[in-house]
């Protein structure tokens, strides 16, 4: 596969918001806004880039029983390293992203994509798969922060679109999260078969 | 009266699913069927009880004292993956008929992002020992009362028709949020 396909794989066949439907918590959680949910989705690819490449390149010193508790403290590593860029850089992002900066370890992606792609293949080729996954999910959530703010505030990227008036508040809070993604996905299910 | 506030509210109020986004992998991917659930939540509040009692002790006595803060995120993984595992084998030996009703989902566990939260959230609070404990008992009490909750929704949802674009995800997604909406009417029950 060449290194565009891979890109271009993560964007759209296999976009880990819409399709394979990874990483649902900082999905839902940190997309009240287009801004706020471009700024999880940009420090998700940062980490999923950087744990790629380091895992494709260490993978053959890696015994095969210890592999996963070591993908994990690679991708633990990584994070530390972004809370510290962000809380040093950007500090009102970081607060608002909050406790979801540290959840990034857990978040099924970066394991799944260490497992499934950078395990098995070389540095270049997994960081094409990192950028294009990591893409995808950006893509994926500063949609749905956009279409919530929207909804929710007349807004995309703090600029007015229509009066706050008319605004729907429900869509800035949680239960606008599910029905806004639900939507969405059953959206993008429509296209993809069309 | 402090704990019956942290608990209701963990539970009703924030609940940490529902109002926090935390642990939606399970929430989508085991409430097919009420029995499935039910075991979930049942491993889910015996892991989290204990990875909270363990971080807070670990927070306390080691990273403090010896000034490497900055190690949480790592120490705690590492942490509850190791503690899951060590659950694992304890309850194969000493209890095997609990290591049947919970085994399959105890390595589902690790990745469940609500026990690293949780864990984290309790530091963040500044509780001490026993608010954690019930804290981290009574979040997951909501986290299985939500569970339960969407997994009957989801069985009796496969007798009804539905529109072909909105079947699998996208209507469980829209009936979380209903479920959401109606777990909005606890706010303003408990301040705290």
């Amino acid at each position: 596969m060449s290194n565009f396909k891979i890109l271009m794989n993560g964007i759209i066949k296999e976009n880990p918001t819409f399709v394979l439907l990874l990483g649902m918590c900082p999905t839902l959680g940190t997309t009240s806004s287009a801004i706020n949910g471009m700024g999880m989705g940009l420090a998700t690819a940062f980490v999923l880039i950087c744990s790629n490449v380091v895992i494709s390149a260490i993978k053959n010193l890696i015994p095969d029983k210890v592999r996963i508790p070591a993908f994990i403290v690679v991708i633990a590593s990584f994070v530390t390293l972004l809370q510290m860029l962000m809380q040093a850089y950007v500090p009102a992002l970081y607060a608002t992203l909050g406790l979801f900066i540290p959840l990034i370890v857990v978040n099924c992606i970066l394991l799944g994509r260490a497992e499934a792609f950078a395990a098995k293949n070389a540095p270049i080729a997994s960081f094409f798969d990192g950028l294009g996954m990591g893409i995808g999910f950006t893509i994926g959530l500063t949609l749905l922060g956009a279409v919530r703010e929207l909804l929710g505030t007349g807004k995309i990227f703090s600029l007015g679109i229509f009066p706050e008036d008319y605004g729907m508040l429900l869509f800035v809070l949680a239960p606008g999260a599910f029905i806004a993604l639900g939507f969405l996905i059953a959206l993008v299910n429509k296209l993809k078969k069309a | 009266m402090q704990y019956i506030l942290i608990f209701i509210s963990a539970i009703f109020v924030n609940n940490i699913v529902l109002s926090q986004f935390l642990g939606i992998c399970p929430f989508l991917g085991v409430s097919k069927k009420v029995d499935t659930a039910l075991g979930m939540s049942a491993a889910v509040t015996f892991v989290l009880t204990i990875a909270t009692i363990v971080t807070f002790l670990i927070q306390k006595f080691v990273l403090d004292t010896f000034g490497l803060g900055y190690l949480q995120t790592i120490t705690f993984i590492l942490v509850i993956a190791s503690l899951v595992q060590m659950v694992e084998i304890i309850l194969k030996k000493v209890s095997p008929a609990l290591y049947q009703a919970l085994g399959v989902f105890l390595p589902l566990i690790t990745t469940n992002c609500c026990i690293l939260g949780v864990a984290i959230l309790v530091i963040q609070k500044n509780y001490d020992l026993l608010t954690g404990v019930v804290y981290a008992f009574s979040t997951a009490l909501g986290f299985g009362l939500a569970l339960t909750l969407f997994a009957g929704l989801r069985e009796q949802m496969s007798l009804v028709k539905i529109p072909k674009g909105m079947q699998g995800t996208p209507i469980a997604l829209v009936t979380a949020g209903l479920l959401a909406m109606a777990f909005m009417g606890f706010s303003g029950v408990v301040k705290i």
